[in-house]
């Protein structure tokens, strides 16, 4: 089935956004990381900065070598003629988590909220297949889909000052990963010895856009084992 | 040669032009706040453009020159002097070792950049010698500078402004500057009301009519807490027709966008990758460097602008660049 006409709006005059859809969808993000690999292959000079969202992927691109009209045409051309091509296998990742207990400070609370034990919550928490629609907001910061609504919980009242890196939190239907201390007003179940963002490395960021996240839980001892300094 | 901070004034940080290719997975460009003052300083000084300046913010640092230097200090008139005579913006200046620059009160502007011939050694993080303050990475170890840090630079090449030098050689001065600057800054009216140029977004017309007169015949006033993320604007309040739920996409350093408050936010070099909140529009580019200027309380009124119009705008300054740096390397050979 050919694509439907790509939706192409400007944003500014260095970058444009092209959009697949209007909602949360792993369909509709499908579609955005296909058209991100797309650009990717075509090598395009005077792309600098392809950024994947739920349903938009922004161009950034530089005017001395791409008016907005010309990327605007080319992109098109590109979608329509792709056709729905079959996504690369999506990274597998996993991340160990030591849930519960001081790493873990709302677990008890999510629990009774949800009317379950704390095992239940770490049980359903890591059995799920997360997507990695996006990062933003911060330098590796993840925005998953598929918690299990059996989970789900609202923000604490009363945000923390500091919520350390490596902190699994839950906040509505969002289950997420801090990978730099800040404030923080999720509720923290566990927390990860990895680190999700490794400015001074080759590889940056642990987690990509469109990847699969499990949670692996571990104890505190492995945890230790497997603590990077930060 | 090395330069060391005696006192840091109230922010002074490590920048360059930032950083590409890495904003999918949530590092966003960073850099200078003023692209133009940051590339005429790094011209003078015969730096490629891409070098890293310190990028400091109205109240200056001391600074301890530890040997010789070319710099040149261009963007805000922040009153530099050095070993207390003033010294003036926009000209390439020899420094000599053991001398040293201060500010004083802060007389137009709000940021000034420091080019120093041959750079500051620092290690690139993601391709860039830029501070990320918020997380804490790049530039002088990820954060603004301190009083006692030491900055080293490569020994200062006298091979540039070969006959200033030798004129610097001979005599005692703390400081000789050439009599001689670009004077196309003047062009950038750092001073004037600022009049920002905006390409209406889709959003646009999700605005009242109200609001759109507003946005455009009103004036705003550059709020206290604007940062390097954003320049915060309070005028009228903006309203849209009916609340919009958006989801997060991607957004553009000069991107005009309207939380829930009703007062814009004008997303600058710290920006996030993406956002949430409704977009207006987004600043024709040339006229980033003028927002980087604004100081807390100074007004600002938008006119709109087209898209393919912001890009010729860009286009001709990038032309006038390549001419400068032309100029710029046959007057620093002699």
């Amino acid at each position: 089935m050919p694509h439907p006409t790509l939706q192409v709006e400007s944003l500014g005059d260095q970058a444009l956004l092209a959009i697949l859809g209007e909602r949360i969808d792993p369909g509709v993000n499908d579609q955005v990381h296909q058209l991100a690999a797309l650009i990717r292959a075509a090598g395009m000079p005077g792309v600098t900065d392809l950024v994947p969202a739920y349903a938009t992927l922004a161009v950034h691109y530089q005017p001395a070598v791409w008016r907005y009209a010309a990327l605007r045409g080319e992109l098109e051309r590109l979608w329509r003629e792709a056709g729905a091509a079959e996504l690369a296998a999506p990274r597998q990742v996993e991340l160990p988590v030591c849930y519960g207990g001081e790493f873990g400070p709302d677990l008890a609370e999510v629990a009774s909220r949800c009317g379950l034990s704390e095992a239940d919550v770490v049980r359903r928490h890591s059995a799920a297949v997360y997507r990695v629609y996006m990062l933003g907001f911060a330098p590796g910061f993840a925005y998953l889909g598929g918690l299990d609504p059996a989970i789900a919980a609202p923000r604490r009242e009363t945000p923390r000052l500091k919520v350390p890196a490596g902190s699994v939190g839950i906040a509505g239907m969002q289950t997420g990963i801090y990978p730099l201390e800040t404030p923080g007003g999720w509720q923290i179940i566990g927390r990860s010895p990895m680190r999700l963002f490794r400015p001074g490395q080759e590889d940056p960021c642990l987690l990509r856009p469109g990847d699969r996240l499990r949670f692996t839980p571990i104890d505190l001892e492995a945890y230790r084992r497997a603590e990077e300094p930060s | 040669m090395s330069l060391l901070v005696e006192t840091p004034g109230l922010l002074t940080t490590v920048q360059d032009l930032g950083r590409r290719g890495f904003q999918h997975l949530g590092v966003g460009p960073g850099g200078v706040m003023d692209p133009v003052s940051h590339r005429l300083a790094n011209l003078l000084v015969g730096n490629p453009e891409t070098a890293a300046t310190l990028e400091i913010t109205l109240a200056g640092p001391s600074l301890l020159f530890e040997g010789d230097a070319l710099i040149a200090l261009c963007g805000a008139d922040l009153a530099p002097a050095i070993e207390e005579q003033p010294v003036r913006l926009w000209r390439p200046t020899l420094v000599r070792a053991g001398a040293r620059l201060t500010f004083g009160a802060g007389r137009q502007g709000c940021r000034c950049y420091l080019a120093m011939a041959g750079g500051f050694r620092l290690p690139l993080v993601m391709d860039s010698a830029s501070t990320s303050l918020a997380a804490g990475f790049g530039g002088y170890h990820g954060r603004a500078l301190k009083r006692g840090d030491r900055l080293d630079g490569a020994p200062c090449p006298k091979e540039r402004y070969p006959s200033l030098w030798q004129r610097f050689d001979r005599g005692l001065q703390p400081w000789l500057a050439l009599d001689w600057f670009p004077a196309w800054y003047r062009e950038l009216d750092f001073l004037q009301p600022a009049g920002l140029r905006l390409v209406p977004g889709p959003q646009w017309p999700a605005l009242t009519a109200e609001a759109r007169r507003g946005l455009l015949e009103d004036s705003f006033q550059v709020a206290s807490n604007s940062d390097r993320m954003g320049i915060r604007l309070r005028g009228p309040r903006l309203a849209l027709e009916r609340p919009m739920e958006m989801l997060s996409a991607g957004v553009a350093t000069g991107t005009l966008q309207l939380p829930p408050d009703g007062a814009p936010i004008l997303l600058m070099a710290d920006r996030q990758t993406t956002g949430g909140y409704p977009r207006l529009g987004e600043l024709a580019s040339v006229d980033l460097a003028k927002a980087a200027q604004l100081r807390a309380s100074d007004t600002v009124r938008f006119t709109a602008i087209t898209l393919e119009a912001a890009q010729e705008l860009l286009l001709a300054r990038e032309a006038r660049f390549h001419a400068l740096a032309r100029v710029l390397a046959e007057r620093q050979s002699y």
